[in-house]
C-alpha cells in the first residue's frame, strides 16, 4: 500500500461526496430534532468530516471501528446504511441498534462498527480488547479507535495507550481533537496541549495531522495502518479538527465567540476540499450538482424508511437484557 | 498440554500468610480418588481446566504471573501456559477489563481477575457500562462471554478499602450474572459454566476460604449456575446466605440443633439471577426466614431477598424476617473490631432464636 492517496478523479470524487453525505444528512438531523423526530442528545461531526474520510475507507472489511456518541460520520463512511442509522435515531427498531440505543449508541455487527460509546474514553479499553483479541489469534486484523480531545483526560485513555504499547497490540488511536470537550477548551484542561505527544511518552508512534485537509487524514492514515499491519504496533494521529455546531443540542456555545467559528468555517473540510478540486478544474459544476443530488435523495429514502419504521413492542422491553439461547 | 503431557504440578498453599506455599507433587487433574484439596487449588484447577479444554481460554490480571496471584491462586500456571494466556497487568484495571470485554466481543474467552472486590470500582466504568449494557443496547448483536474472577470479605486484617462484600452491588446490575462459590465443588465447577455463558459473570471468591480443605470427587467438573442450594435441611427456620457467610451458617445451624431449633441453610450460589424458587421453596416450608450477608444492610441484597419473601410469601410467612449483616462501618483494622463488623454465628443463632419466638 502506497502512503500517498492516489487522487484519481474517482478518488477525490469519492472523497468529496463522503463529505458531502455526512454533511447533508447531519443537517436534516438537526431539522428533524427540532421536529422532534429524534430526541435525546444529538452531537453532530460538523467539521469534522475529514477525519472519518480520511480514515476509515482505507480500513479493509475485517478491521474494526469503536467510536463515540458524535459517531454518525464514521457509521456512514464505514457503510453502515444511512436509513438504518437514521431510524435508529428515530428509535424505530429497523434501526442499526433495533432502536435501542439512539444517536450515541449505531451499532453494527456487519461491519464490524462497535458503537456508539457515550462514556468520554470508554471506547478506548474496548478497542485494545479487540486488538488483543486479533493478536492473540495472529490476524492482521486493526481496529480504529476514534476519541475527542475530552478523552486525553481520562484514565482510561492513559491506561489503554500504556497497554497497546505494553503488549503491541494492532490499534489505530485517533484523537479528533476539535480544541474543546464540552464547553471546556483543550487549553483549560490539559497541561500539554500537543496531545500527540502524550502518545509519543508511551512510546507509541504518533504524529498531529490537519484534520480539516481529506487530504492530509488520508496521508497520515495510510502511514498509520501500514505501520500497524507491518509491526502489530499501536499509532496515534492527533487530528486538529473543529466542531461547526454546538456539542449538543442543548448548548448556547457561552464558551467561544461567534468570530472563533466564522474564522474555522472559511477553512472547513469541504469548502477546502472541493474548493481545491475547483480551483483545479478536477471537478465540474455538474458532477457537484450529481453528487448533491444523490445525497438528497438517498436522504428523503432515508426519512421515509424511518418514518415507516415500527416502535419496537413493550413487551420486548427486557429481551437480550441476557442471551436468550444456550452458549 | 493435557492428558497425556508433563504431569501438572499442584501447589498447596499452607495457613500463614496470604501467599505462603508447601508444595506437593505430582498430582494430575486425571485423578482417579477423591482428592483432598483447598478452595484456592479448586479454582486453580477449574482455570488450568479452561484454559485445557479451551485455547481461547486466557487468564489477565493484576500480579497472575510472575507472581503467582495475589491469593496464591493462579501459582504455576505461567509456567503452564506462558505469558501469552496468563498476563500480569499493569495496574489499570479500568483498561484491563475493558480489554477482557473487547477480547470476548471478538470471540476470545478471558478471565480477568481484579485482585479485590475494592479494586474492582477502578473499573466500573467498563462492568457497569460497557459489559452489562452492549448486548441490550445494540439490540442483541454482540455477546460478551467474558468472566470476571475477584476477592471479596473480610477476616484477614487488610482494613477499609480491602475487605468489603460489595457482591450485592453487583447483582443490582442488570446484563451481568454474580456467583458467589462457597463449596469446593462449586469453586471448581462454576468457572467453566460461566465461560460458556454469553454474557458476563462476575465470580466472588470469599478470602477467608481459600484455605479451606475439602474433598472432591474425581469427577468433580461444571456444575450449573443458576439455582440455590439447599445445603442442611430443617423445618423451623431458612437461614439464607451465600460466599464465606455459609460456614458461619452451616455453624450456626449445628448450634440451633442442640437446642432443637432445625434450620435449614440456603446456599444463594447466584446473586444474580436470584433463585426465587428455591428460597420461596424454603421459606413456605419453614415460615421463618433470616439473611446473613456479609454487605453492608441498607440497601443490600439481603433487602433484596426480604422484600422478595414478603412479596411471594407474606401469607405463609409466621414472623418478622430478620437479617444479619456487617455492621456498616468501613471494616476496621484490629481482628476484634473488624470481627464484631461482620457476621458470626452467634448473632446468626441469636437471630434465629428470636424468629422462632426461643429468644
Amino acid at each position: 500500500m502506497s502512503d500517498k492517496p492516489h487522487l484519481s478523479r474517482a478518488h477525490e470524487l469519492d472523497l468529496l461526496k463522503h463529505m458531502i453525505r455526512i454533511r447533508r444528512f447531519e443537517d436534516k438531523c438537526a431539522e428533524l430534532y427540532t421536529q422532534e423526530k429524534i430526541r435525546g442528545f444529538l452531537h453532530l461531526y460538523d467539521g469534522e468530516e475529514a477525519v472519518a474520510v480520511g480514515v476509515i475507507p482505507i480500513l479493509e472489511k475485517a478491521d474494526r471501528i469503536v467510536s463515540t456518541y458524535r459517531e454518525h460520520g464514521h457509521a456512514l463512511v464505514r457503510g453502515v446504511p444511512m436509513k438504518a442509522a437514521l431510524a435508529e435515531m428515530y428509535g424505530k427498531q429497523e434501526g442499526c441498534s433495533g432502536g435501542r440505543g439512539g444517536s450515541m449508541h449505531l451499532f453494527d455487527r456487519a461491519t464490524n462498527f462497535y458503537g456508539g460509546n457515550a462514556i468520554v474514553a470508554g471506547g478506548l479499553p474496548l478497542a485494545v480488547g479487540l486488538a488483543l483479541a486479533d493478536h492473540m489469534r495472529a490476524e492482521n486484523i486493526v481496529t480504529a479507535c476514534f476519541f475527542g480531545d475530552g478523552a486525553v483526560a481520562e484514565g482510561e485513555f492513559h491506561e489503554s495507550l500504556n497497554l497497546a504499547a505494553l503488549w503491541a497490540l494492532p490499534v489505530l488511536f485517533v484523537c479528533e481533537n476539535n480544541l474543546y470537550a464540552m464547553g471546556t477548551a483543550l487549553a483549560l484542561s490539559e497541561s500539554e496541549t500537543d496531545l500527540h505527544l502524550k502518545a509519543a511518552s508511551y512510546r507509541i508512534a504518533s504524529e498531529p495531522v490537519d484534520g480539516m485537509d481529506v487530504v492530509a487524514v488520508e496521508a497520515a492514515a495510510r502511514r498509520a495502518v501500514r505501520a500497524i499491519r507491518e509491526t502489530g504496533k499501536p499509532y496515534f494521529l492527533e487530528c486538529r479538527t473543529y466542531r461547526f455546531r454546538a456539542h449538543s443540542m442543548f448548548d448556547a456555545q457561552l464558551y467561544r465567540t461567534k468570530a472563533e467559528g466564522e474564522a474555522w468555517r472559511q477553512k472547513g473540510p469541504i469548502v477546502r476540499f472541493r474548493g481545491w478540486l475547483e480551483s483545479n478544474r478536477m471537478i465540474h459544476p455538474e458532477e457537484l450538482a450529481r453528487i448533491e443530488a444523490e445525497v438528497a435523495a438517498e436522504i428523503n429514502e432515508a426519512i421515509a424508511f424511518a418514518e415507516a419504521g415500527t416502535w419496537e413492542p413493550a413487551e420486548n422491553l427486557t429481551r437480550f437484557t441476557y442471551a436468550e439461547r444456550a452458549a | 498440554m493435557g492428558a497425556g503431557g508433563e504431569p501438572h504440578a499442584l501447589h498447596i498453599c499452607g495457613k500463614g500468610g496470604l501467599t505462603g506455599s508447601t508444595r506437593i507433587m505430582p498430582q494430575d487433574l486425571d485423578r482417579s480418588e477423591p482428592a483432598e484439596l483447598s478452595y484456592r487449588e479448586a479454582v486453580r484447577e477449574a482455570i488450568r481446566d479452561a484454559l485445557i479444554r479451551d485455547q481461547r481460554v486466557f487468564l489477565m490480571g493484576e500480579d497472575v504471573g510472575r507472581y503467582g496471584g495475589c491469593y496464591a491462586v493462579s501459582k504455576g500456571l505461567l509456567s503452564e501456559f506462558g505469558a501469552e494466556r496468563i498476563r500480569d497487568t499493569p495496574l489499570s484495571e479500568s483498561a484491563f477489563t475493558g480489554a477482557g470485554i473487547g477480547a470476548a466481543i471478538a470471540g476470545m474467552r478471558p478471565i480477568v481477575e481484579l485482585m479485590t472486590v475494592n479494586f474492582s470500582l477502578l473499573a466500573l466504568d467498563q462492568i457497569l457500562n460497557t459489559a452489562a449494557t452492549i448486548r441490550h443496547m445494540s439490540g442483541n448483536q454482540f455477546d460478551v462471554p467474558l468472566v470476571i474472577r475477584m476477592a471479596t470479605g473480610a477476616g484477614r486484617q487488610l482494613a477499609a478499602q480491602h475487605s468489603h462484600s460489595l457482591e450485592g452491588w453487583y447483582a443490582h446490575i442488570p446484563g451481568i450474572k454474580v456467583l458467589a462459590p462457597a463449596t469446593i465443588e462449586d469453586a471448581r465447577g462454576m468457572l467453566w459454566t460461566a465461560l460458556e455463558d454469553p454474557d458476563p459473570v462476575l465470580i466472588f471468591e470469599n478470602i477467608m476460604l481459600y484455605n479451606m480443605m475439602g474433598k472432591l470427587a474425581a469427577d468433580a467438573g461444571p456444575v450449573e449456575i443458576a439455582k440455590a442450594a439447599v445445603r442442611r435441611e430443617g423445618r423451623d427456620i431458612s437461614l439464607i446466605t451465600y460466599g464465606g457467610s455459609l460456614w458461619k451458617t452451616l455453624e450456626a445451624a449445628s448450634l440451633l440443633a442442640a437446642e432443637n431449633i432445625e434450620a435449614e441453610v440456603i446456599d444463594l450460589r447466584s446473586l444474580r439471577p436470584l433463585d426465587d424458587a428455591t428460597i420461596m421453596a424454603s421459606v413456605s416450608k419453614t415460615r421463618r426466614a433470616i439473611i446473613v450477608d456479609e454487605g453492608w444492610r441498607s440497601g443490600s441484597i439481603s433487602a433484596e431477598i426480604c422484600a422478595r419473601i414478603v412479596e411471594q410469601t407474606f401469607w405463609e410467612i409466621d414472623a418478622p424476617l430478620g437479617r444479619v449483616c456487617s455492621e456498616e462501618v468501613p471494616v476496621p483494622y484490629p481482628r476484634h473490631l473488624e470481627q464484631a463488623a461482620i457476621p458470626q454465628a452467634a448473632k446468626i443463632v441469636a437471630a434465629a432464636k428470636v424468629a422462632v419466638g426461643r429468644a
